[in-house]
């Protein structure tokens, strides 16, 4: 028995501190995550689609300029290119170019009108629909036109600032791994968060470090690895699928034990559509194990329940020993 | 006797504070929950204050192990006299009956013997197995980004945590025990002044 724990107690310590050599970086790096396969999906409006991808589909554009009769070469417009691949990916890929856009896209040189052409909304589409009922749109534009970013929609801000609706799809709905939609995700945010040249073009705020800002969190990489942002900046709201109230900064999520608890938020925002099939191995909020590890959240009932008894089998026999010393005492 | 030289009293009394205030923070963290946040202290300040008091008693468990190995005080904790298990049955009966008989102790305390045999036992699990158990999935829960991902397909940290808690749980039952004990001296308090004073009053004196 003796031989054995001391075994036992080697074993560990060379496995931890094998481990504490051998693997320091990866975590800081972050894990490779595959960028999603380009998937086979063959549109039936390929063709028609690529002759605006001619153009629209890469930074450089060139074509014959009949006037002129000579070949011009030019750049394209930034937030006028959609790289083909992200669109056939999106959740949009089964549409036209022309079934949100004009037909008289369809010529070229396009005409100067087309630039005043009124662009959807997700609303537009997807509200008051029986097909999207399931997914709560109006209730999600509602919640939206709460959110602190609606007040910048007089500024230039719309759904489509984060749901490029060319480029955009479905993840914590249908995820697969967790950690690679945590990251896509917290890419949305921060497309505009980290980048101030696309912040300012809602914004007049002042530039902010959002690494600063978060100075306060312990154990900040992993959060931001394990979490998305919308968990502590978004009001939850049990009836639509993703929160879409944007809380102001000050109405964040501050308090460990939001999360950090055996009623941990986590289990309505971020495993919201696996905590159906919570895990029955014993833990509380089990299907967090699935993907990580919440000291607080994470509890063994078992365990907790063993200890309780040992406690109190432990203070049941010092109370026995006590009596009979007292016993003993009157005794003598 | 004097039995317990001062570094020896310095590293118990370190010990001791810390290890009260890593089980209280400790199961403020293990237990606060959202409608009781401010059970004991709260989740924030609990990490804060157990990263401060395991760092301090890491600190000193290096003291003390450096003092058993420069000093004499570290062949108390040497097993594997002959008799070894028989005088733990010994020593138990006496606890669970022949003290109550009015039986001498078995292994009364000398400068040769400071540890009847179930203390000696109990005080190498606590000290040389579990605490180095602890301090090691301790650093393993302080620093998630080395600790191993899986682990057969289980994830390292839940591992880690698992014998971080339950390590955690067994030497505060050991710290209920060991207290408890400390009232069988000849007086309820002798022995608890012997380790402030260094001085052992046994029965026999």
């Amino acid at each position: 028995m003796k031989l054995f724990l001391f075994r036992l107690f080697i074993l560990s310590v060379i496995f931890n501190l094998f481990h504490l050599s051998s693997s320091g970086s990866t975590w800081i790096k972050g894990e490779n995550y595959k960028v999603q396969d380009t998937t086979l999906f063959v549109s039936k409006f390929d063709s028609l689609n690529n002759r605006c991808f001619k153009c629209h589909g890469q930074e450089r554009y060139e074509y014959i300029n009949e006037s002129l009769g000579k070949q011009v070469r030019g750049n394209m417009c930034s937030d006028r290119i959609i790289h083909k691949n992200d669109f056939y990916t999106s959740n949009h890929r089964s549409f036209s170019c022309t079934d949100c856009h004009s037909d008289e896209y369809a010529k070229f040189p396009h005409s100067g009108e087309l630039r005043m052409e009124q662009k959807y909304n997700c609303i537009d589409c997807h509200g008051g629909d029986v097909k999207f009922a399931k997914y709560h749109f109006e209730e999600i534009e509602a919640e939206y036109q709460k959110s602190t970013h609606f007040k910048m929609e007089d500024q230039g801000f719309s759904c489509w600032k984060c749901h490029n609706p060319h480029t955009y799809k479905i993840t914590v709905r249908n995820s697969t791994n967790l950690k690679t939609t945590i990251e896509y995700d917290n890419a949305i945010c921060l497309n505009c968060h980290s980048d101030y040249s696309r912040f300012q073009l809602v914004s007049d705020k002042a530039e902010m470090n959002i690494i600063q800002k978060h100075d306060w969190l312990p154990k900040q990489a992993s959060h931001f690895a394990n979490v998305r942002c919308i968990e502590c900046h978004t009001k939850i709201n049990n009836d639509i699928p993703v929160s879409h109230l944007i809380l102001p900064k000050d109405e964040a999520v501050r308090r460990c034990n939001e999360c950090h608890s055996k009623n941990s938020i986590l289990m309505a925002s971020l495993y919201k559509f696996e905590s159906k099939e919570q895990r029955r191995d014993g833990f509380f909020n089990g299907i967090i194990l699935n993907a990580s590890y919440v000291i607080g959240a994470n509890r063994n009932e078992y365990l907790n329940m063993l200890s309780l008894i040992i406690f109190v089998i432990v203070i049941g026999i010092i109370a026995v020993h006590i009596t009979f010393r007292i016993r003993n005492k009157h005794k003598k | 006797m004097y039995l317990y030289p001062k570094w020896i009293r310095l590293w118990h009394l370190v010990n001791a504070i810390m290890f009260i205030i890593l089980i209280i923070t400790g199961l403020s963290m293990q237990y606060t929950d959202k409608t009781n946040a401010a059970y004991v202290i709260g989740f924030a300040k609990a990490v804060k204050w157990h990263n401060f008091a395991a760092f301090i008693l890491v600190l000193n468990y290096i003291f003390f192990v450096t003092g058993n190995l420069l000093t004499n005080n570290g062949k108390y904790y040497r097993i594997g006299e002959k008799h070894f298990f028989s005088n733990l049955v010994i020593q138990f009966k006496y606890y669970s009956s022949g003290m109550f008989k009015g039986e001498k102790h078995p292994f009364p305390v000398t400068e040769e013997r400071k540890f009847n045999p179930l203390q000696k036992i109990t005080y190498v699990l606590a000290l040389y197995l579990a605490l180095p158990l602890l301090i090691i999935s301790g650093i393993g829960l302080l620093l998630p980004e080395i600790t191993i991902k899986t682990f057969f397909g289980v994830s390292g940290l839940i591992l880690t945590d698992i014998l971080h808690i339950s390590m955690g749980f067994l030497l505060s039952i050991f710290m209920i025990i060991h207290i408890y004990i400390c009232t069988l001296g000849h007086k309820p308090t002798s022995l608890f002044r012997g380790i402030i004073t260094g001085y052992h009053v046994s029965d026999e004196e």
